[in-house]
């Protein structure tokens, strides 16, 4: 027989992860508002460059691949934390975080390019709607960045219990969610330019 | 100064009567309150046993508080509008501006929608749900006090324009683009609207997300979901639909801030924006909105109809079916508020054969009830008053709502008080009229006695007669060819007598509102009398009649066992059986079955063992972060950017805080579990 | 009959006969007349096949609401539990029976409706023009803060809050705004359409009476909403023709510089003539937000 403490701790976890998932499909929703906002803008240039002129597909895979290695170290930092190996989840996380900053550093550059240029989001209705799908996304990472420090900083002092895990298993899902947003806003932002 | 204060300047301080006159009441009331608390020695008791309460209990009381305090608001406004709407005719121009009448129409919708409806529903989820399934709170405490408090952020932002700026969205409560752009509305006044919205939004969106783990895992042993009451079923529906739509609502009106703010072009007429865009979006949430302020409304009335016809609802799944067809196709009918945009024939077609679709489980729904009363025994207590006239008034509103979703129709009808007074009946007849039910239903399980019966019929004879003088000269005026929000019109058109009986109807129903403010004044006076020792005052099927009245903090001190869908009407079955065979004595007493009778029963032992209870912990950090998000949405408003990364960041700080917080439940051990239990069966409002 | 329950009673006809009695003294007001009822007295093609779907509606839907009615008075009478003792009180009932005619009632009524809303949606489209011997007339329609511009491309002619056209001849209406949105209405006629900037929509309509009808925006635009209205006169062709050639000895032109007068903001603006109109203002109206150069 189970031990009624550990019943409830694991009770409680199902609840906040099913919990988290629902946060997680509000989340996409918010983004879908995004993404049709961006098709039913994306021509409305008001006579100044579109898609296929203003955005370069290098640039954009490198966030892509970058961002991919990120979901990649971020699981081997789960999986670390399910082996109870401390120091290989601080460091797998140390990884994630340092992708995901190169992620958001590449983004503001090219950001800084495009407004150096004068496309800025007061351009017209299709900038508009790109710089918020894009920098909504930024936001995301910025805030998961943020949750991987103060992360790092629990299982640092703490340890991995359980209490710990589950918030980690929480931030990975957060952290893959971010990533498949990412997929859609590389195909119908830059590979849909390029066709 | 202008980087300390932004926008905001000695000028925006009210200067207008009627920002003085709301400024004023609302300093005078805040002075009454803390005179009284402080008068009392309360503020101690406010804080600890309210404020920072987890207790979803108490957090729908709050809600109820919180609601009433905004009907009387909204209902002010409601006033005034028709105030206006009966002078202002021919040479006569009334007492208000365009402007401030437009404004005033704009806070009524807003209010009445966000802060009375929302907040009557939320109250009633939060009390009742966790009951019914047997749970002892809800799954997440913590969002729960941080929904409610985003709620009363949000409620006091939209208020606030009194004190700072005296000026509101004069959009109508949709705030259409390319009026609220900044363009044609430069004042603060739609920012208020945006954020205010944006704010209670928000807590209406976790309190979702809640609900739906809550009752998709906290339900007692053997309640599967086709057990389930339908005051569940409907909160779920309802639930659903919120964290489908609210994140829409939430984006469009972020959208419309940037917009506004940081000179985007999503909904602006030039530079390639499209307001057509923020009307589909607006509506896509807007009308998914109207389903989840009535499918709870459904369940309060399922519910009433079953216990007072004392009759098993007829076809439990044909409720259920309904609901979640409703459910599903409330997000398929948004269009049919602008057929006339010109969106063509097939489009509108579409729409419209969809809009009469969901009146199929709506009818359904209304047939069902009508079967349940068939070969029941009725007792026409208040509720089942409301509910009789919940279905006259929903009938004729759904007759109304289907011509609104023909394209033919809605082209001659759309924007008319022909729709002002279809939707108004729904709003009142069907969701305002739900909220009552269920008040003077569940009121003597919230506070341990009756509501007084007499002057409760009074109120509500008050309400029916005063709802239809006010709103069939509406239908009328609407096939006039009269607009809605006219705050002038030309005499020889004839209106204005319509518009007088109007104004009698309106002072009718605030006699029925003063009547149930008496009643429950004259209810708590008179409580010693009414008390409620039973649990069960009106021989109920559902777990929240198991419990004492009001319930212990716990709510159960032994999770029931379900069998059945009316899981107390089968246990006091049961019970009846059991005891008949066991023991003659306890029938003798010729009382009606104590919840704890029934509870035994069903162990086959009068001897109860109590266990140890985990409850959750008070908590501060849901006030804390709301304060955060009002400070945030008011800077934005007044362009004040210090306090908008302050406020961000005290937020976010207060998030780490707690995810720092192992310690956050306390335990009532089973020796205080037994002393509260036996103690309780007599208790009074929880004071 | 207990004295109190008398008094009771004797108080409810009171109150019913005095409300039938108020009810009867303002249809005898002569503001009541049957003609005020703009949408239930039409005098357009249009308008009144709307009017027909709507007591087609109506009348199908009763076969819904009256027994929904019917039984929710009737079984709060018969079951009631102060009069139950003569009636089977079944407190589990179940019937498959009932239960399948409360899917079938609603749903067979629904059904007819939806192929009503089909045929009818197709029929009223706003878009559609409407089929006649003569040749239809254009007007363009331009809503502004806070008036209604009409623009006669055919005739080279505009005014202000006033529209006339013979009746009998079709009328194709162009609309754009220079504002916020606006909803195109002249409830006798037909029904509404937006008026949007960047963008033309279309209705079409007939009269076939002559009179002068409102016209007015009935969806919210800012302060000076209540006042944007106009009259629409339908008159025979001869009247219309000699019409025109009023305003054409009208001394006023609209040009670009009039024009941009007229677009600033004013509230009950009076009726206003142009002998002459700039060529092709309309479009240029809806240019201005799509054009950067042309752009405020």
């Amino acid at each position: 027989m189970q031990k009624p403490d550990l019943q409830i701790t694991q009770h409680n976890d199902s609840k906040t992860i099913l919990g988290f998932w629902v946060y997680l499909m509000t989340d996409l929703i918010m983004f879908a508002v995004l993404f049709a906002t961006y098709a039913a803008l994306k021509t409305s240039t008001f006579g100044g460059p579109g898609p296929s002129e203003l955005f370069s597909l290098n640039g954009a895979l490198a966030e892509t691949l970058i961002l991919l290695t990120s979901s990649f170290t971020c699981g081997l930092a789960m999986l670390a934390a399910h082996r109870q190996n401390k120091n290989q989840t601080i460091i797998w996380f140390l990884v994630t975080l340092a992708l995901g900053l190169t992620f958001l550093g590449l983004e503001l550059k090219e950001f800084s390019q495009l407004i150096a240029e004068g496309h800025t989001w007061q351009k017209s209705a299709f900038l508009s709607s790109f710089f918020a799908l894009v920098s909504t996304h930024g936001l995301h990472i910025a805030i998961g960045s943020l949750w991987i420090v103060v992360a790092i900083k629990q299982i640092y002092s703490r340890g991995l219990t359980p209490f710990i895990t589950s918030k980690l298993t929480r931030l990975s899902l957060f952290w893959h969610f971010l990533d498949i947003v990412w997929i859609f806003i590389f195909t119908i932002v830059y590979l849909m330019a390029k066709v | 100064m202008s980087l300390l204060f932004g926008k905001l300047t000695l000028a925006a301080l009210p200067h207008e009567w009627f920002t003085i006159a709301g400024t004023v009441s609302m300093m005078l009331g805040g002075l009454g309150v803390a005179l009284f608390l402080t008068y009392y020695k309360r503020w101690k008791w406010l804080w600890t046993e309210w404020l920072t309460s987890t207790d979803p209990k108490r957090i729908g009381i709050m809600y109820f508080v919180v609601a009433s305090l905004m009907l009387a608001r909204g209902a002010l406004d409601a006033g005034m509008i028709w105030l206006q709407q009966a002078l202002s005719v021919g040479s006569s121009h009334g007492y208000l501006s365009a402007d401030h009448f437009q404004q005033i129409f704009t806070a009524h919708g807003a209010i009445m929608v966000f802060f009375v409806t929302m907040g009557f529903l939320s109250g009633l989820i939060n009390y009742i749900m966790p009951l019914q399934i047997g749970a002892r709170d809800v799954a997440s405490p913590l969002l729960n006090t941080l929904s409610f408090w985003l709620y009363v952020a949000g409620a006091v932002l939209i208020n606030l324009f009194f004190v700072f700026g005296g000026e509101f969205a004069a959009t109508g409560w949709l705030s259409i683009a390319p009026l609220s752009g900044i363009e044609f509305s430069p004042g603060v006044g739609v920012d208020y609207w945006i954020w205010s919205l944006q704010i209670s939004g928000l807590g209406s969106l976790l309190a979702g997300v809640n609900f739906i783990v809550t009752i998709l895992k906290m339900r007692a042993p053997g309640m599967t979901l086709m057990r389930m009451p339908m005051f569940v079923w409907t909160s779920l529906s309802s639930m659903v639909l919120v964290v489908s739509v609210f994140p829409i609502l939430a984006m469009t009106l972020i959208l419309l801030t940037l917009d506004r703010q940081f000179g985007t072009h999503f909904f602006t007429s030039g530079f390639g924006g499209n307001p057509m865009l923020y009307t589909n979006l607006i509506w896509s949430w807007g009308h998914p909105e109207v389903y989840i302020l009535m499918i709870p409304a459904f369940g309060v009335y399922s519910e009433v109809v079953s216990t007072f016809s004392q009759k098993k609802l007829f076809s439990y799944k044909s409720l259920v079916v309904a609901a979640i067809l409703i459910t599903l196709l409330s997000v398929l009918v948004w269009l049919h508020h602008f057929f006339t945009m010109g969106a063509g024939a097939n489009v509108n077609a579409f729409f419209g054969i969809m809009t009469g679709v969901i009146a199929i489980p709506t009818g359904v729904q209304v047939f069902t009830w009508l079967a349940t009363m068939y070969k029941g025994k009725i007792n026409f207590k208040q509720p089942m008053l409301w509910f009789v006239g919940f279905i006259c008034t929903f009938t004729l509103g759904g007759v109304a709502g289907v011509m609104l979703g023909i394209p033919g129709i809605d082209f001659q009808v759309h924007n008319s008080l022909f729709l002002v007074a279809h939707f108004h009946t729904m709003a009142i007849g069907g969701a305002l009229f739900g909220i009552f039910c269920g008040i003077t239903y569940w009121f003597p399980k919230i506070t341990g006695f009756m509501l007084n019966e007499r002057l409760g019929k009074y109120a509500f004879w008050s309400w029916i007669v005063g709802f239809f003088v006010s709103f069939m000269p509406l239908y009328i005026l609407g096939f006039m060819g009269a607009p809605r929000r006219l705050d002038h019109y030309d005499a020889s058109l004839g209106w204005q007598w319509l518009f007088i009986v109007a104004g009698f109807g309106f002072l009718i129903i605030c006699l029925g509102a003063a009547l149930q403010v008496l009643q429950i004044i004259v209810s708590v006076i008179q409580r010693k009398e009414s008390m409620d020792v039973t649990g069960d005052p009106w021989n109920g099927r559902t777990l929240e009649w198991a419990t004492s009245s009001p319930p212990p903090v716990y709510n159960f001190a032994i999770i029931p066992e379900v069998r059945d869908r009316d899981a107390f009407w089968d246990m006091k079955q049961y019970a009846v059986i059991a005891r008949s065979a066991a023991d003659e004595a306890i029938l003798s007493e010729s009382r009606l079955p104590r919840p704890s009778d029934a509870l035994g029963a069903r162990n086959d032992t009068q001897k109860i063992t109590y266990k140890d209870i985990v409850m959750p912990k008070n908590t501060a950090i849901g006030i804390y972060i709301s304060a955060c998000t009002f400070f945030f949405g008011f800077a934005f408003v007044w362009h004040i950017w210090w306090l908008v990364i302050a406020s961000a960041i005290g937020a976010i700080v207060c998030l780490i805080v707690r995810s720092f917080d192992e310690e956050t439940e306390y335990v009532i051990t089973a020796v205080e579990v037994e002393k509260i239990e036996s103690i309780n069966k007599s208790s009074t409002f929880p004071m | 009959m207990t004295r109190r329950n008398k008094i009771k009673l004797a108080i409810f006809i009171a109150v019913d006969a005095l409300l039938v009695g108020f009810s009867l003294w303002m249809m005898a007001r002569p503001e009541f007349h049957f003609g005020n009822f703009a949408v239930l007295n039409p005098k357009g093609i249009i308008a009144l096949k709307e009017r027909g779907l709507m007591f087609t509606s109506v009348l199908l839907m009763l076969f819904a609401v009256v027994p929904a009615y019917f039984l929710l008075f009737y079984f709060s009478k018969k079951y009631s539990a102060k009069n139950n003792s003569q009636n089977k009180y079944s407190p589990n009932l179940e019937s498959n029976l009932i239960g399948a005619l409360i899917w079938v009632v609603p749903s067979v009524v629904i059904f007819i409706i939806a192929g009503i809303i089909w045929k009818s949606t197709h029929d009223l489209d706003p878009y559609k023009p409407i089929e006649s011997n003569i040749r239809p007339l254009t007007i363009q329609v331009v809503a502004l803060r806070w008036k209604w511009l009409f623009i006669y491309p055919e005739q080279n002619i505009a005014t202000v809050n006033f529209i006339e056209f013979p009746k009998d001849t079709p009328i194709n209406f162009e609309l754009t705004s220079d504002g916020p949105m606006s909803t195109f209405w002249i409830p006798q006629l037909s029904g509404q359409t937006y008026a949007m900037a960047a963008m033309s929509t279309k209705l079409h309509l007939m009269a076939n009476d002559t009179g002068e009808f409102n016209g007015l925006s009935s969806e919210i635009n800012g302060q000076g909403y209540s006042g944007m209205r106009f009259v629409a006169k339908a008159t025979s062709q001869n009247d219309f023709e000699a019409w025109v050639e009023s305003i054409k000895k009208s001394p006023d032109i609209l040009n670009e510089d009039q024009y941009n007068e007229l677009e600033k903001p004013s509230e009950n603006n009076p009726r206003a003539y142009y002998s002459m109109v700039e060529e092709s203002l309309y479009n240029n109206i809806m240019m201005k937000y799509m054009i950067p150069d042309k752009a405020k």
